[in-house]
């Protein structure tokens, strides 16, 4: 039985079309990941999910359970951590992670186990008002109340948005135990490097999703030329880059810009001189071109791409 | 201090003269021993740095480090306990530069940036006369900014009904209306996706080419190799402070997610 099974939801808020048709499946102890920019629907996914808003059209179920039916069971064995802090600012560590607890029927001893690597860290500030926690104990502490009832399935929205990169690693070290105790995880993300984390993930762009694959899957169907070319002036680099006609697109990447080619049938020799021509004539030296192999982010760049020239 | 300059700097203070060299040529911020305690929490713990004019300045650190509170003493908002430290020429210990300072720098976070509930228009034009524009020049600026951004024909819709990479854009472009000689920007990209992000980082450069200094936390690790310097702070220190080609070289890192790392890694306290 899969995890989770959408059919071709559709979800409209007003005039705007919010989700246009998507669907996927998600196995049984897997992670999968939506992918996309904000306002591409990926909440409202969560949120039909988890069964706190109804599809306009579409159908979905959880654990073989019909989101709109059978909402009461989804509820009991679902954990969702939406987008926003939604704890209680004014009630201590210990008393958020009980209420939660209690809620549900069970208590923070009786499932003790399945939370303590995550409450481990917030022991010693279980008397603190969540409202006074850093960003990263408040993600754990969510993270927790999430997990207090054992549910069966996971919904994380953007879990790791405002995190510093040390608390978001070791957050998804935690997912991958989680993983391993059998827990099938939903996430959204837009670090592309935690989409690589993911057993498969899905593209989401304008309420539709693009492409959905293992990480490694998306990369392999990009097959333009993809080179990085680093040089003394970043900035009027990009600009210039992006004149010259061979080129498809160019986006800073950290310390280099990526450079996609058109189809051209060029060599990667010829690729390499004809960038370093078309960028000495515009007083461009000293620079480094290479080619290199897309990761996620790329293949997410140039979907965005095509889809805002069509 | 000798008398003889205590009696000159007395004189300068009541002359409202520029009061010493602390600022060196070509900077625009300079700290000393900066240090802000909240009861016998130390936030920020004597760091002293500077940042030049012009300048893509990376202010890192994990959640906690002490960031945000740094960033508040440097804009006005808030009082440093001891240390020193002159913005834009201004000494953040009178009040009366304090509030001069204002002027002359622009803010934005992520949590506070624009009036939800006024339109696109009125919000530049808020800003606009906050920052004691008049309203011949904020009507001419308006319509640049707008054309500039695109958003022309957005220019009477709600704020709340702009996506949220819109917003950010308008938001940055509002911090900077007047011109300030230093922007302070609070992880202005967080939860965007990557061409937002990367289309909000290329307006940072031209922001940085009209002359404006850019003092930016973000928790991107790409992004600070956008920096022209980056420092690092752990536990209310800073424990790193170079270009990142420089830091990358040092710490012998292929990129800055790693230097970040074993820094940041070193943290002993959590808030």
């Amino acid at each position: 039985m899969y995890s989770v099974e959408a059919d071709n939801l559709i979800k409209r808020y007003g005039s705007n079309e919010a989700l246009r048709g998507v669907s996927f499946r998600v196995d049984a102890g897997e992670i999968f990941g939506i992918i996309g920019p904000d306002g591409a629907g990926k909440t409202s996914i969560f949120r039909i999910l988890t069964t706190l808003i109804l599809p306009d059209g579409g159908s979905a179920r959880v654990l073989g359970q019909d989101v709109v039916r059978d909402y009461h069971e989804i509820r009991r064995r679902v954990g969702y951590m939406p987008g926003r802090f939604s704890l209680y600012q004014d009630l201590s560590v210990e008393e958020n992670i009980r209420f939660f607890a209690t809620l549900f029927g069970t208590t923070l001893e009786e499932n003790y186990d399945l939370v303590k690597d995550i409450y481990s860290y917030l022991e010693p500030f279980r008397k603190r008002k969540a409202g006074a926690l850093s960003g990263g104990m408040k993600q754990k502490l969510a993270l927790s109340c999430a997990l207090i009832h054992k549910p069966e399935v996971l919904f994380l929205d953007e879990p790791t948005t405002g995190v510093d990169p040390v608390s978001r690693k070791e957050f998804w070290t935690m997912l991958t135990r989680l993983k391993q105790q059998g827990l099938s995880i939903v996430v959204s993300t837009p670090y592309m490097d935690e989409a690589t984390l993911c057993d498969r993930i899905a593209l989401i762009e304008h309420g539709r999703f693009l492409d959905t694959d293992t990480p490694a899957g998306i990369i392999s169907k990009f097959t333009l030329p993809l080179l990085a070319v680093d040089g003394p002036h970043m900035p009027s680099l990009l600009r210039d880059i992006r004149q010259i006609p061979q080129v498809f697109s160019c986006f800073a990447f950290g310390d280099t810009h990526h450079v996609v080619l058109r189809e051209s049938g060029l060599s990667e020799e010829a690729q390499i001189d004809l960038l370093h021509t078309a960028l000495y004539a515009k007083g461009h030296t000293d620079l480094t071109i290479r080619h290199i192999k897309p990761g996620v982010e790329d293949c997410f760049m140039y979907l965005d791409t095509l889809e805002e020239r069509s | 201090m000798r008398r003889g300059e205590e009696t000159r700097k007395y004189i300068r203070e009541l002359l409202g003269m520029e009061e010493d060299h602390f600022l060196r040529e070509g900077e625009v911020i300079r700290t000393e021993g900066l240090t802000k305690c909240f009861g016998d929490f130390t936030a920020v713990d004597h760091i002293s740095f500077s940042v030049k004019e012009g300048e893509i300045f990376g202010f890192l650190g994990a959640n906690g480090a002490g960031k945000t509170t740094a960033m508040k003493i440097l804009c006005g908002l808030s009082k440093p306990t001891s240390g020193r430290a002159v913005v834009a020429g201004y000494d953040l210990h009178r009040g009366r530069d304090v509030k001069r300072l204002k002027k002359v720098i622009g803010y934005m976070s992520q949590k506070f940036s624009l009036y939800e509930d006024l339109k696109v228009w009125e919000n530049i034009r808020l800003f606009g006369g906050i920052y004691g524009l008049s309203d011949g020049v904020i009507a001419r600026k308006t319509d640049e900014l707008l054309q500039r951004l695109g958003l022309m024909e957005q220019r009477d819709r709600m704020v709340r009904d702009l996506p949220l990479g819109w917003k950010q854009k308008l938001a940055f472009s509002v911090a900077i209306f007047h011109e300030p000689k230093v922007v302070f920007l609070d992880e202005p990209t967080g939860g965007v996706d990557p061409a937002t992000r990367r289309g909000f980082w290329e307006m940072i450069y031209d922001a940085a080419e009209r002359g404006i200094t850019v003092f930016v936390t973000t928790h991107y690790m790409d992004e600070a190799e956008y920096c022209d310097r980056v420092s690092i702070m752990v536990d209310g220190r800073i424990e790193a402070l170079d270009s990142p080609a420089a830091l990358k070289r040092e710490y012998g890192a292929s990129g800055m997610d790693e230097v970040f790392r074993m820094l940041a890694g070193r943290a002993r306290r959590e808030e």
